[in-house]
């Protein structure tokens, strides 16, 4: 486990977006929202470096283009709002089974690795995509809609769960979110795209 | 054993026969007429033209006359495994990789062939240099065409899976492995079925013709054999390299899935 370290975006700018700047510290959650289309998900793809852009990302004091991409990646996970499956069972897109009270805080048991993966449901795909993705040990979380599949009960645990890890494990995390609820719920700070840039809101009170 | 001469009468008739499935194929409404009748017309002017040619070329007996010839069916060959691609690398990068996966293959595989198992003299003898690197690139252009069509057309298709695999952290060559197991495996199955199938269900065209002309059936038999090893080492050397290298333009020096660098189809 490496030591929690702080998520940096210096002056990354792609599509639209120019010149994003913003630091999301060890255990936080900065909840990032805006109309569709204005390039929320292109931001975090951007953080991630799966597409050419400008400006630098840094974890702590490594910057994303000193490493190899695919470690920067493995450090900054990505979920995407639709997860791909490309074997036949759940087990073999992981590489080790994951810890019993993970599995049992999204609603899963131990057999579901066996599952195949054409007959999951849509809420079970995202959310054993979150699974997958902390199964590779991240520092940081990129989730782009991490619920929108999800009915409210099972949100709830998600988010808790989420929130819970976060906390726990030092990860710093990027949260793009529609329900202005739930980023009430999960934010420490939340940003909202206003065509070029990006405009910190107020974040509910009552948190 | 003499070969029995063909006048151009007796391929007339042929050709008539041709002629009358165009024509039945139009009453049909089939659509297929003009095409076949035009395909038919390319053969005669194609195969009249390069028989000119072959006999300049067996007569004069130089090696820059046959590198020449060489090159020349390098360059179409490589035109044709560009234009068999329905999403190919743009800014010449299919037409680059395929015709550079087909030189290092062919040719090296033919000049090896040549010079250490059939060792003719001069090592460059057209009668066998020619027929051999026409086999040859005519197989591996197959096999790179179609590997190449089935990388770039599934890498495409399935992008989200390649981009969802990157973001767990998958090196590139992960990310795309079982997209280029199914090009080579698409490169290489022509040729393994002609193997396969080589004189229980086909009888190879090279074989067949040279017992027309006249050679012992057990030594075409061997030339057979050779050939289909030579074919099937140019095809697989040729996909190879081809898939390799167009999987690696595919992404780039920050292990990006680029899919802006295929052209889109045409219509």
């Amino acid at each position: 486990m490496t030591t929690s370290s702080t998520l940096r975006l210096d002056g990354i700018g792609i599509g639209t977006l120019s010149d994003v700047s913003m630091a999301v510290p060890p255990g936080d959650i900065h909840c990032l929202s805006g109309p569709s289309g204005s390039g929320k998900s292109r931001l975090l793809r951007a953080v991630a470096d799966l597409e050419p852009h400008a400006g630098e990302a840094w974890l702590g004091e490594v910057a994303q283009s000193s490493l190899p991409a695919h470690d920067w990646r493995t450090r900054v996970m990505l979920v995407p709002a639709e997860s791909q499956w490309w074997a036949d069972s759940v087990g073999e897109h992981l590489p080790a089974s994951p810890a019993a009270e993970d599995l049992a805080a999204l609603g899963f048991e131990a057999s579901v690795l066996g599952w195949q993966v054409s007959r999951l449901s849509s809420g079970e795909k995202q959310r054993l995509a979150l699974l997958r993705a902390i199964a590779q040990a991240p520092s940081a979380l990129l989730l782009d809609e991490p619920t929108a599949n999800l009915d409210d009960a099972t949100t709830r645990r998600v988010e808790a769960w989420l929130m819970g890890n976060a906390r726990r494990r030092g990860w710093p995390v990027l949260w793009v979110a529609h329900d202005p609820d739930q980023i009430a719920r999960v934010a420490n700070r939340h940003w909202r795209i206003d065509g070029i840039e990006l405009r910190a809101e107020e974040v509910a009170p009552w948190r | 054993m003499e070969v029995i001469p063909l006048a151009w009468w007796q391929l007339a008739l042929a050709a008539l026969m041709v002629v009358g499935l165009a024509g039945c194929t139009a009453a049909l409404r089939l659509g297929m007429g003009r095409g076949l009748l035009i395909a038919a017309a390319r053969t005669v002017i194609q195969l009249g033209l390069i028989g000119l040619v072959l006999e300049a070329l067996f007569a004069a007996e130089r090696l820059l006359w046959v590198v020449l010839m060489a090159m020349a069916m390098l360059l179409i060959a490589g035109r044709e495994v560009m234009a068999r691609q329905k999403r190919r690398l743009s800014g010449g990068w299919a037409f680059g990789i395929g015709t550079l996966a087909m030189f290092l293959s062919s040719f090296t595989v033919t000049v090896l062939t040549l010079i250490v198992i059939i060792g003719p003299e001069p090592w460059y003898r057209p009668q066998y240099a020619i027929p051999l690197l026409g086999m040859l690139l005519g197989n591996t252009m197959t096999g790179v065409a179609l590997a190449l069509d089935r990388l770039t057309d599934s890498a495409w298709h399935q992008r989200a899976v390649i981009e969802n695999r990157l973001m767990l952290g998958q090196t590139w060559q992960v990310a795309i492995g079982d997209i280029r197991r199914e090009a080579m495996r698409s490169g290489l199955m022509p040729m393994i079925n002609a193997m396969a199938a080589a004189g229980v269900v086909s009888l190879p065209g090279m074989m067949t013709g040279q017992i027309l002309a006249g050679t012992a059936p057990g030594l075409a038999v061997k030339y057979q054999i050779l050939i289909m090893f030579a074919i099937t080492l140019g095809t697989g050397f040729g996909t190879l390299a081809a898939v390799a290298a167009g999987s690696r333009r595919l992404f780039d020096g920050r292990e990006r899935l680029r899919l802006d660098r295929l052209v889109a189809p045409r219509r």
